[in-house]
């Protein structure tokens, strides 16, 4: 029994109590972004800035809660190929759109 | 040779060894989830490219409607929702199963079912309706990228959808066996993975673009 019980990802795998913190604080972080794009009381750059600030803190919110990713996980293989990701996943988006605007750039296609 | 002996040995290990095997059946479950999470990582960079290229033609409006005019907000709202209490309820069904408490795991999995197809008929009702109004993927490269990202994260959760059904049916008639627990808990892991992906949808797609 005690091995069933240890999971089968290998880690932690929460408590009621732990996916309801999961879920109000993933609610707060919904409701907040909506808000402000649908009542915009704030200026543009600062609106922008907020939406991806909670957009991120909505994923690691996530990771932790329901996920249950940690250092300890899988003997960290788990977070150790999520962060390789995240580094291609910065070539492949944040370099793309560079390229690509700053040919549209000296293209003057904008 | 093999195939006679093979079998022999394995009841060998269960009968003399039933802790050892059981510790290589959890080991080879816990590999199998981190082959899952490998795939998923895999599939995020699947998901980077689509925002990637729906990043780089979020202006090429080419005279159509543009994301402020078509999108309704307290929509995709609804849509998040749901989609974020079927992870809740997912994960009742994950705790439910280490409880090996069948009935629960099949009453949650039916409950995290009907929410993520509530999901789907919101998405295809959506994309009907913008089809109708003249906006649909051929209008723009704009709308091109947009149903490309929307409906890749869409077919997902349609093909999680099968999946349940099909985990459920063999929940249902095997009971919680350790191959089982396996299936449940990387079905787990993709359903949460698309909840995730649809954070990064509604925040870059909805909301900036309605703003």
């Amino acid at each position: 029994m005690a091995h069933v019980e240890t999971s089968r990802a290998g880690n932690a795998h929460g408590s009621t109590k732990s996916y309801l913190i999961g879920l109000v604080l993933c609610a707060l972080l919904t409701v907040v972004p909506f808000a402000l794009v649908m009542n915009p009381v704030l200026s543009r750059p600062v609106t922008l800035f907020l939406l991806v600030g909670f957009a991120v803190a909505q994923i690691l919110v996530q990771l932790v809660y329901f996920l249950h990713m940690d250092r300890k996980s899988e003997g960290g293989w788990n977070l150790a190929s999520f962060v390789f990701t995240l580094v291609i996943l910065f070539i492949v988006v944040a370099l793309s759109i560079w390229i690509i605007w700053s040919m549209h750039y000296h293209m003057m296609i904008n | 040779m093999n195939l006679l002996t093979r079998p022999q040995l394995d009841s060998d290990v269960l009968v003399h060894d039933d802790h050892h095997a059981h510790d290589h059946a959890h080991e080879q479950g816990g590999m199998k989830v981190f082959g899952m999470w490998v795939y998923l990582m895999s599939d995020l960079v699947l998901f980077g490219s689509l925002f990637a290229s729906y990043a780089v033609l979020s202006t090429a409006y080419a005279g159509g409607p543009t994301g402020k005019e078509l999108f309704s907000l307290p929509f995709v709202m609804a849509e998040t929702f749901i989609l974020l209490v079927s992870s809740i309820t997912y994960g009742q069904a994950v705790l439910a199963m280490h409880r090996l408490d069948k009935a629960a795991v099949l009453r949650w999995l039916g409950v995290t079912f009907v929410l993520g197809a509530s999901f789907i008929g919101m998405e295809l009702y959506e994309f009907s309706h913008l089809i109708h109004e003249g906006a649909g993927p051929s209008t723009s490269a704009y709308l091109s990228a947009f149903f490309a990202l929307v409906a890749t994260h869409g077919l997902h959760v349609a093909s999680g959808l099968i999946w349940m059904a099909v985990v459920m049916h063999q929940v249902y008639r095997r009971g919680l066996t350790p191959t089982n627990i396996t299936r449940v808990s990387c079905l787990s892991l993709f359903w949460h993975f698309l909840d995730l992906v649809w954070i990064c949808v509604f925040t870059f797609v909805y909301l900036i673009g309605a703003f």
